[in-house]
């Protein structure tokens, strides 16, 4: 690699701090939030996901085409859930019966 | 006019046929140019397989009556279309021409992952076989759309054999986008930019961007229809509480796209033909490029126009039918630019070409039935009749398959070192596009009439129209037929070929020889011009 | 002549096609990146499926959080994170040339993989004491939401199921590693597949990372 080694300290910080936000997603899914349970769930998620790949995959000193296609791959995942979601969020707008 | 190149120290020049004898050396080669060979050997016994049921079906519309049961002629389209879309179109130009141009077009000496390659073919193959042995087991019924419940639940067909069958040749058409995609970006010889790269190139990538973005939709809508099929519970059967038009959203993410697949690298030959034989730099190149990438990207964001009358909410379908007009657009500028590029050309006639001509008014009268059927009130009267069958059979076969065969004869001389009979290349071509054309337009009437698709029968007033479609049928038969037998016969016993009997500009045919050598080129290359500088000054290439 | 002269001189991992380490390394990197976004979008799918249905059936989906462990689940999380950090940990080792922890970090991040394995194991076997397994055996408590829960327990089985395969191939491609570690195959000049192995161990985490409390911590206050 043409990156000196990342010191172990930094494995080990990135390591508790996951332990610690399992711990948290647990405890925070025991509160009664409603909708934000979920939004809660994914937020904690995506913020271990960011860990893993900027520290662990070493994506924070990998080059920008390799930031670019681990974008991309989330991006397009993206696509399918919004569009997908999109026709079931929008299919009770029209009212049964107007139209076919 | 083609740089000199060195010549070899050995009398007979050694190149990728020679270089080693034996089924290993082909077996277990991770030469990229072998294995483009395997899989040209492989695809055209698939084409033939799919053929085969095409036939079957256009015997069967002779007349009302048919000659099958209505069970069988299910399963016949069905085969169809699944050989057809899976084992012939999606692999066919980038596993074959892509596969052996693309190294040398960027002055590689391989893919970036030879043995990944192979490996491709192998999983085809295997695909292949499973899908074989559905067929050879009694077929499939449910169309090769393999919609739920149907498929999950009521269908008495090998539906998983065929199902996993796909499934395994996707991962093939994920390796081998993987490749190219690496491959383009790492592997480029000095001076080979972005904006040198042949158009050729561009349409591989973008082609690349699609098969590993979206198959691996298409892998997990298949897991999970067998998976349902298996245990008698799941998310499409709407008895058990599931959303048949959620597998449509599934299926229809990859396999969308996946036309796009199947048109992109029609278009990427078509880009070389229309340069070469116009003597001329592609007009507007980098919108050119640009288009391929666009294609690829909107492509992602119409699968829905599949899904107007299947239940997807309204103001969804509004939003993918305005984008689905959206992606017309770079197509369009392709056919604008191969047009203008050949204004003030100076334009042959060869059989390449010929094709390249059937490509670009095919392809625009399927591309413009695309616009009809993208426009959600007349995709409510022609949806699941014949007119989409004619407007995608255009643009497949049409387009795709007619770049296809422009590909194979251009490039012909560079992979086997031989010429082709020149005549009769010429009248199979001529035989193809009025045998298409006799077999598909009627095709278009017929579905504005009303006829159903994917019906073993029909009224008595589509009888005459489905006569003169079996009819074309039979010519387009024979039309593919004559090729396969000029071009075995060529292979061992045509002209040697000259080093570039097209005086085309490129890597490939400029600095690698023809054929080329293992490692496809004798001195290391180097890119010193833009792309189809036809026009540019006589440069010696600089070496070293 | 120029090519191969340049074939006798160059490391042996460097392969025949490739013009220098650099490009040969930027390829693997790039590749594994690219193969993992198609892993992106293979588990995608999935959870597309389980998005829609969670908001259409949330209230059976919120009933089913009753019969999850969320003990085995939570402690197969942290065993997760732990053999991340072992991987990482064995990465770094390769990358400084020191054989002996990359060895036994790798046979680390191996055993927790089986633990995980193992634990799941235990999980399954409960779902099928419980007759929770979608099918002809599946049996719900609450009749209001039996069917909604079965297309749960379909997605639960679906998901973790493809997880764990994905495990038991990266516990091979483990096992693949540390014999070739074994043998010195890896050097600080070249360690390519511990790092390329890394990666996919690690995102076969990340999908964990988000089944974990989809499928687990639905509705826990119920």
């Amino acid at each position: 690699m043409s990156h000196p080694a990342v010191p172990i300290r930094v494995y080990v910080g990135v390591f508790l701090a996951l332990i610690a936000l399992t711990v948290t997603t647990v405890a925070v899914s025991k509160l009664e939030l409603g909708e934000y349970n979920f939004v809660a769930a994914i937020t904690i998620a995506l913020v271990k996901a960011l860990l893993v790949v900027l520290f662990f995959m070493h994506v924070k000193q990998a080059s920008a085409m390799t930031k670019l296609f681990v974008v991309a791959g989330f991006f397009w995942m993206a696509i399918l859930f919004v569009f997908t979601l999109s026709d079931y969020f929008s299919r009770n707008w029209l009212p049964r019966g107007k139209w076919w | 006019m083609s740089t000199t190149l060195p010549h070899p120290e050995l009398g007979v020049q050694t190149n990728y046929l020679n270089a080693d004898y034996g089924w290993k050396s082909w077996l277990f080669t991770t030469d990229h140019k072998r294995i483009a060979l395997l899989y040209l050997f492989s695809i055209t016994a698939f084409f033939f397989v799919g053929g085969a049921f095409a036939v079957a079906m256009r015997v069967n519309l002779l007349s009302p009556n048919g000659i099958f049961a209505h069970d069988t002629y299910n399963k016949l389209f069905t085969m169809h279309g699944v050989i057809m879309v899976f084992f012939f179109l999606v692999p066919s130009i980038p596993a074959t021409l892509g596969n052996f141009l693309i190294p040398p077009m960027i002055g590689a000496r391989d893919l970036a992952f030879p043995r990944i390659n192979l490996l491709s073919w192998y999983i085809y193959i295997v695909g292949g076989v499973m899908a074989l042995t559905a067929i050879v087991r009694g077929g499939v019924d449910t169309g090769w759309t393999f919609y739920a419940p149907f498929s999950s639940t009521y269908s008495n067909t090998h539906v998983i054999l065929a199902a996993m069958g796909v499934f395994v040749a996707g991962f093939s058409s994920i390796l081998t986008g993987l490749n190219f995609i690496i491959t383009i970006h790492t592997m480029r010889c000095p001076g080979m930019y972005w904006s040198r790269l042949p158009l050729f190139v561009w349409g591989h990538y973008a082609t690349a961007l699609i098969q590993v973005l979206a198959t691996p939709v298409l892998a997990i809508t298949i897991f999970l229809l067998c998976l349902e099929r298996v245990l008698q519970a799941g998310i499409f059967d709407p008895n058990l509480g599931g959303d048949p038009v959620l597998f449509q959203h599934l299926f229809w993410f990859y396999s969308h796209p996946a036309v796009y697949i199947m048109i992109l690298p029609g278009m990427a030959v078509i880009s070389e033909l229309v340069a070469c034989f116009s003597r001329k730099a592609i007009f507007g190149y980098g919108f050119v490029a640009f288009s391929s990438v666009a294609i690829a990207v909107l492509g992602f964001l119409v699968w829905g126009h599949h899904l107007f009358v299947a239940g997807q909410s309204m103001y969804a379908s509004m939003v993918f039918s305005f984008i689905s007009f959206l992606v017309a657009v770079p197509s369009a500028i392709k056919v604008f630019n191969w047009t203008a590029t050949m204004y003030q050309g100076s334009v042959s006639y060869d059989t390449p070409m010929l094709y390249a001509f059937g490509f670009i008014g095919l392809f625009t009268i399927g591309g413009l039935t695309g616009l009809f059927l993208a426009t959600m009130a007349i995709d409510v009267h022609v949806t699941d009749t014949y007119f989409v069958i004619a407007h995608f059979h255009y643009v497949m076969v049409g387009g795709m398959v007619m770049a296809y065969l422009g590909g194979i004869h251009f490039w012909f001389p560079k992979i086997t070192g031989r010429l082709y009979p020149e005549v009769w290349a010429k009248f199979a071509a001529l035989v193809i596009f009025v045998g298409f054309n006799l077999t598909f337009f009627p095709q278009f009437i017929l579905g504005y009439l009303g006829m159903p698709r994917r019906y073993a029968t029909y009224a008595e007033e589509f009888h005459l129209l489905n006569v003169m479609s079996t009819a074309g049928a039979s010519i387009l038969g024979i039309g593919y037929l004559i090729p396969m037998i000029y071009l075995a016969w060529a292979w061992r016993h045509g002209p040697i070929s000259p080093q570039n009997p097209w005086h085309a500009k490129g890597l490939e045919w400029e600095q690698s020889p023809t054929p080329p050598p293992t490692f496809n080129f004798i001195e290391p290359p180097v890119m010193t011009e833009p792309a189809y500088n036809y026009s540019g000054a006589e440069e010696e290439v600089e070496l070293g | 002549m120029a090519s191969h002269d340049l074939a006798l001189q160059h490391p042996p991992e460097l392969k025949h096609h490739f013009d220098d380490a650099g490009q040969q390394r930027e390829s693997s990197i790039l590749g594994m990146w690219a193969f993992l976004a198609t892993e992106i979008l293979f588990f995608g799918g999935m959870f597309c499926a389980y998005t829609i249905y969670r908001s259409l059936y949330h209230e059976a989906f919120a009933s089913t959080s009753h019969f999850m462990n969320v003990t085995i689940g939570g402690i197969n999380t942290a065993v997760l994170i732990c053999s991340s950090l072992t991987m990482a940990l064995a990465v770094r080792a390769a990358q400084l040339g020191q054989k002996k922890p990359l060895i036994w970090l790798l046979i680390l991040t191996l055993i927790l993989g089986c633990v995980f394995l193992g634990l799941k194991a235990v999980e399954y076997h409960e779902k099928w004491v419980d007759h929770h397994i979608p099918g002809p055996g599946f049996h719900y408590a609450d009749a209001r939401y039996a069917q909604q829960a079965q297309i749960l327990f379909y997605l639960y089985f679906a998901m973790t199921g493809l997880h764990a395969v994905h495990m038991i191939v990266g516990a091979g491609l483990l096992i693949t590693l540390i014999v070739m570690a074994a043998r010195n195959r890896f050097s600080t000049a070249w360690y390519t597949p511990v790092d390329m192995i890394g990666l996919y161990w690690h995102f076969v985490d990340i999908v964990w990372i988000f089944l974990f409390p989809l499928l687990y911590l639905i509705g826990h206050t119920k």
